[in-house]
């Protein structure tokens, strides 16, 4: 029998496979289908301080084995998450699940990271820093160094969970920013979030998405993300959620053999609502042919 | 919604640019006319979404323009080939409101799902009259199957080379109806939301990731709050929209 557990900061995973946030929603879709209790745990939909309706459609672009995605964290607030979603989700995930948190300015992820770490199902929280900091002329938090580390900072002060910072592939040196977090007091990385991406109509002559660019996932960006996985994983102690593209439980070794602790799943639940479920069921045999007994001694083995 | 692998049992071409498709598999997802399958095409990413044209148990068609590369794929698929599909998406139109002689509107590709909707209510005992629009005589398809099943069938070409010169809101013009059921290009679905009597149910159409709720990729605002077309639509009551 092999052992698929992994373990991050202390939350225990009975496999390493979640569902990324922005694909799953907050679960119900796919409850309807499986019972998700299958799953390692489970990154919900981003939330901010307030309701957000998000970006204007089209927000999706399809491109070659992936797709470009503008929707623009909508989502309905954090209070009505606490009141209405997480309840809803308790009835079909018994786990603990990854809260994921965007904000436009440090007191919105302080407001927003304060309220669901007192949430009992919140195992996790999952910081995303590719938003444009809307007091520091637009640039994205994650993209420097001391922005980063001042929303960590801010963050783990409000907070008594394991606090994973998700940091934007659209960097200089993304070795530096994983630094920055770890430095600041971060608990982990989760990496890779989209790359920015445009596709145009040739019909029109104009971009296919509404907001022009958008985050481009899937099957074809995930050698991008072993690599950056790969690299972090030298330059800081802290664990590491791999993810992009990974759409099979082969992908899912070897995000982890780059160095990630345990994985999300997101463009693939687009496409296939049973990805992860497959991936899960899959991965005893991959580890099986691959001399694999307990998941968790691989992570880092390529290095 | 479930997952199926459908066997194709037919791909007719029925004009230049439109298919029929027949797809022989489980149906019992299917619940409601105008909702819609997404088929996974090999070789692209995303599944395409497709409106149910006609279903009965055990086979559901469908009617497709081919406007690009995943349309154009389908229509090269031989008889046999098996198709990954998510079924019975969407909401679809609700026919317990439609009173005793509604109207369902289609305009080009958005004739497809009037006529499962039109089947439906003529099963349930309603006077149907079914207006159909498209550009010229020789985009004309589907037209005799309303025919077939009771609906009375009014033509309206943008060029007049059939029927009513104009557009279905021409046609629509002095008749009686109790009830109206749309599908269009939005231009058609604000012409039909501003010049219609009665409440109604318009079917809209958008670009998608997931199919079925989970992304938010196809968010719009109503007067009801923020739906997704995919799962919360694609059909929403006139009351609700905003244009």
């Amino acid at each position: 029998m092999v052992n698929t557990s992994v373990n991050l900061s202390g939350l225990s995973l009975d496999n390493p496979v979640i569902p990324a946030s922005g694909t799953f929603g907050f679960g119900y879709e796919f409850a309807e289908l499986y019972d998700i209790n299958i799953l390692g745990s489970f990154s919900f939909k981003g939330t901010t301080k307030d309701a957000r309706f998000g970006n204007p459609t089209p927000r999706i672009a399809e491109c070659t084995s992936g797709l470009i995605n503008s929707v623009g964290l909508q989502n309905p607030g954090v209070e009505q998450v606490i009141a209405e979603e997480l309840p809803k989700l308790k009835q079909c995930f018994s786990k603990k699940v990854i809260a994921n948190i965007s904000g436009f300015s440090i007191d919105e992820y302080v407001y927003t990271c304060e309220k669901l770490d007192r949430e009992e199902q919140v195992g996790l929280l999952e910081v995303n820093i590719s938003c444009p900091n809307v007091h520091g002329g637009g640039m994205s938090f994650g993209t420097s160094c001391a922005s980063a580390a001042e929303v960590t900072k801010a963050v783990k002060k409000v907070t008594t969970k394991p606090v994973y910072i998700k940091l934007s592939p659209n960097v200089t040196d993304i070795t530096e920013i994983a630094k920055a977090c770890e430095d600041a007091g971060a608990d982990g990385i989760s990496m890779i979030n989209t790359l920015m991406g445009m596709r145009i109509d040739l019909k029109t002559k104009k971009p296919v998405i509404a907001n022009k660019s958008g985050g481009f996932s899937g099957p074809a960006i995930f050698p991008v993300a072993v690599s950056m996985v790969y690299r972090v994983y030298d330059a800081v102690k802290i664990p590491i959620i791999g993810m992009g593209g990974i759409s099979s439980a082969e992908d899912v070794i070897e995000m982890m053999l780059a160095g990630a602790s345990a994985v999300e799943v997101g463009a693939a639940n687009l496409v296939d609502p049973f990805a992860c479920k497959k991936i899960i069921e899959a991965l005893p045999d991959a580890m099986q042919k691959y001399g694999i007994n307990n998941l968790q001694d691989i992570t880092g083995g390529a290095h | 919604m479930k997952n199926v692998l459908y066997t194709v049992q037919k791909n007719q071409q029925l004009t230049d640019s439109v298919y029929h498709m027949e797809l022989a598999g489980d149906t019992s997802a299917i619940t409601a006319p105008g909702q819609f399958i997404n088929i996974k095409l090999d070789s692209l990413y995303l599944r395409r979404p497709i409106s149910v044209y006609d279903c009965r148990d055990g086979m559901v068609s469908i009617i497709y323009k081919v406007v690009g590369k995943g349309t154009q794929l389908m229509s090269r698929l031989p008889v046999e080939t098996k198709l990954d599909c998510l079924t019975g998406l969407g909401n679809g139109f609700d026919t317990s409101v439609s009173g005793e002689n509604p109207v369902v509107i289609g305009g080009g590709v958005g004739v497809p799902p009037m006529y499962y909707l039109a089947k439906k209510m003529i099963a349930e005992g309603k006077s149907v009259t079914a207006i159909l629009g498209f550009n010229t005589a020789n985009e004309i398809f589907a037209a005799e199957e309303f025919s077939a099943i009771g609906a009375k069938t009014i033509l309206a070409t943008a060029d007049g080379s059939v029927g009513v010169k104009g557009f279905v809101t021409d046609a629509l013009q002095g008749l009686d109806y109790s009830y109206f059921y749309a599908c269009g290009p939005e231009p058609m679905l604000k012409a039909l939301y501003n010049n219609t009597r009665t409440s109604g149910q318009l079917s809209f159409e958008e670009r998608m990731g997931c199919g079925f709720g989970a992304c938010m990729g196809c968010s719009c605002k109503t007067k009801y709050g923020n739906k997704r077309i995919c799962k919360d639509g694609p059909v929403l009551v006139k009351e609700e929209i905003i244009w």
